[in-house]
């Protein structure tokens, strides 16, 4: 066989695989778009998809009907977009730990960054008895401090998956016992409020976290793209890649924050929806079967999760609205086990 | 074709936090010619490969690659030049060889150069001189460890830079996978000018298939040269702690090392 031929037989694989990833994207985009319509034609009073058209036209066509332009653009439409945005971020977030700690399990909300900003956000209702917005903020700050301790913990001369699996898990501990140790001084009524806050839930979402995740997510995208390509020299190993030409650290340490902010943000938007970071990427590259990274995909897979969950939650129970953290819990935590018994048969979980 | 390119370490201290595993060890890799590195166990020859690889930063001395030293260069750069294939890399789940193959395009790449028909060319040459093209579209997982090891060298190929580093290429592979792999690094440096810097386990390997050979002992240079001026008795006595006796390998004309232990020692020898 000749080179020419030989380039055509690589070039052959290369456009199969991104006929894969193009047909993965294609669908995951179809489903959304579905659920999307769902979220905005389901509830208490079925608005039909004819009317859901009208109505989110009416801005540009000036055809109102204000009691039904209420329920979809005031109340559907900021909620389905709120769940549709943290799960991007949520997703995001995870695979951006997982691909980097090449393990599965390394998702913010099971190596403590989630349960750092749970901690901080109880610490606030309990003790300094904020609500609101200030909870939010210190969602946030708490989630990046417990990254920030991690790291630190971590640091060896530069960091290496496994520790910073450990002591995340560690921390996950610590904050889950801090936890705790507030309920045990609290009131009932913060009991219940924290609680609340906890389980996440898209019920009291406002147009300011839609704003608030609009920007996020506009400011860390990008960041994402830029960075992400190193990754495909870092997924080989740090010697290898830095044998590539990759500046390994600085990359890692880039790509941490960014997961950070991502987790972090969601967290201080929607509370910590469990599961949503940790499965959407083991999804999208199970879908995707080594024909790529799975950041886009896995993006798709975390919007869709969190809407479909929500739905679920909205509407599976009769007369009661379940918060959509129950929904991700039960379905996370069958997917967590699938996944450690299906890596044990392979012996790949390290 | 290729350039020559010099590389070099001069009185480089390597080692893992407070641990010294290479002490004031100068060495000139000679280019256009097949390097070896031999030596015991936990000797430092592989850290030594690291630390001229660039991926193990001297705690004193330097490495120079053109005259550069090779921790200021960008590693950008120093990528296009040299390329190195580590101990153990690691293969992304699900991944296919020709994916897999087609990272070591890497540092070619960029932003605003995404990928081209040189680089289908480069991947296809990497696939074509290991021989795993029948197997470009299979995932990595499936593979035997022999076919992964030359994915591996064939992703290191793809990189195409004139210098090669590569960490114990042979390990795990069965005699005549070991014979290839060697017999391909030797066609890269005979018909490609490259220079190949290899760490090999198997002495009488190492002595056919190198140009030069570094023996090294607790992290310092024993001897180097040409295999049938430096692998004497007392040399590998001295590396290995073990007698032998030195023999001319029938097909090659190099040193052929045949060790002597305490049992089976044929009736008239001397040993």
């Amino acid at each position: 066989m000749t080179t020419l031929d030989a380039a055509g037989t690589v070039r052959h694989i290369r456009h199969r695989l991104a006929t894969r990833r193009r047909l993965v994207t294609l669908g995951l985009l179809v489903l959304l778009v579905l659920a999307f319509a769902l979220a905005l034609y389901l509830g208490d009073y079925p608005v039909p998809p004819s009317e859901v058209l009208r109505s989110l036209l009416s801005p540009l066509t000036g055809l109102v009907d204000k009691g039904v332009d209420f329920i979809v653009l005031n109340v559907r439409l900021p909620r389905a977009t709120l769940a549709v945005l943290t799960g991007i971020s949520f997703a995001l977030s995870g695979i951006i730990f997982q691909t980097l700690l090449r393990n599965p399990l390394a998702s913010p909300d099971i190596i403590g960054i989630s349960h750092g900003a749970s901690a901080s956000a109880v610490f606030c209702i309990i003790a300094l008895g904020l609500s609101g917005i200030s909870v939010s903020l210190g969602a946030l700050l708490g989630a990046v401090l417990t990254a920030l301790v991690i790291y630190g913990l971590s640091w060896r001369g530069g960091v290496t998956a496994y520790r910073v699996v450990l002591i995340g898990i560690g921390m996950a501990a610590m904050m889950s016992a801090i936890i705790s140790y507030l309920f045990t001084r609290a009131r009932l009524f913060e009991v219940q409020q924290a609680l609340g806050w906890l389980i996440g839930s898209l019920n009291a979402s406002g147009s300011d976290d839609i704003i608030g995740m609009a920007i996020a997510l506009a400011l860390l995208l990008p960041l994402t793209a830029l960075l992400a390509r190193a990754l495909d020299a870092m997924q080989l190993g740090d010697d290898t890649a830095t044998a590539l030409g990759a500046r390994v650290e600085a990359v890692r340490l880039g790509l941490m924050l960014v997961g950070v902010a991502y987790a972090a943000f969601a967290t201080a938007a929607v509370g910590p929806v469990t599961f949503v970071a940790f499965v959407a990427g083991p999804i999208a590259r199970n879908l995707l079967a080594g024909s790529g990274k799975g950041f886009v995909q896995a993006a798709l897979v975390g919007a869709l999760v969190m809407l479909g969950s929500d739905l679920v939650a909205q509407h599976a129970l009769p007369a009661v609205q379940l918060p959509v953290g129950v929904v991700t819990g039960v379905f996370g935590a069958g997917f967590l086990l699938w996944l450690l018994v299906v890596s044990n048969r392979a012996g790949k979980v390290n | 074709m290729t350039i020559d390119h010099q590389l070099l370490a001069a009185g480089i201290d390597l080692g893992y936090g407070d641990r010294k595993v290479v002490d004031d060890l100068s060495l000139t890799i000679p280019p256009g010619k097949l390097t070896v590195i031999v030596g015991a166990n936990a000797c430092g020859k592989s850290t030594v490969l690291r630390g001229l690889a660039r991926l193990l930063a001297p705690a004193r001395g330097a490495v120079y690659l053109d005259g550069k030293p090779i921790h200021q260069m960008s590693t950008r750069e120093v990528a296009t030049i040299l390329g190195v294939l580590p101990q153990s890399p690691i293969a992304p789940d699900a991944i296919v060889v020709a994916d897999l193959v087609g990272r070591g395009r890497y540092p070619h790449q960029g932003w605003f150069r995404r990928w081209t028909p040189e680089d289908d060319a480069a991947v296809a040459e990497a696939l074509r001189a290991t021989d795993t093209l029948d197997i470009a579209d299979r995932p990595v997982d499936e593979l035997s460890g022999g076919q992964r090891q030359r994915v591996w060298i064939a992703m290191a190929l793809a990189q195409q830079t004139d210098v090669l580093l590569l960490d114990e290429p042979t390990t795990f592979l069965d005699i005549n996978h070991q014979v290839e792999v060697l017999d391909l690094l030797t066609d890269l440096v005979k018909h490609n000018g490259r220079t190949v810097v290899v760490v090999l386990h198997d002495l009488n390997l190492a002595c056919r298939y190198a140009d030069h050979i570094v023996a090294m002992k607790a992290g310092r240079l024993v001897a180097e040269g040409r295999p049938s001026e430096v692998m004497t008795e007392a040399v590998v006595a001295d590396v290995f702690g073990m007698a032998s006796r030195v023999v001319i390998d029938p097909i090659s004309d190099t040193p052929m090392i045949v060790p002597i232990g305490r049992h089976h020692i044929g009736a008239g020898v001397i040993a």
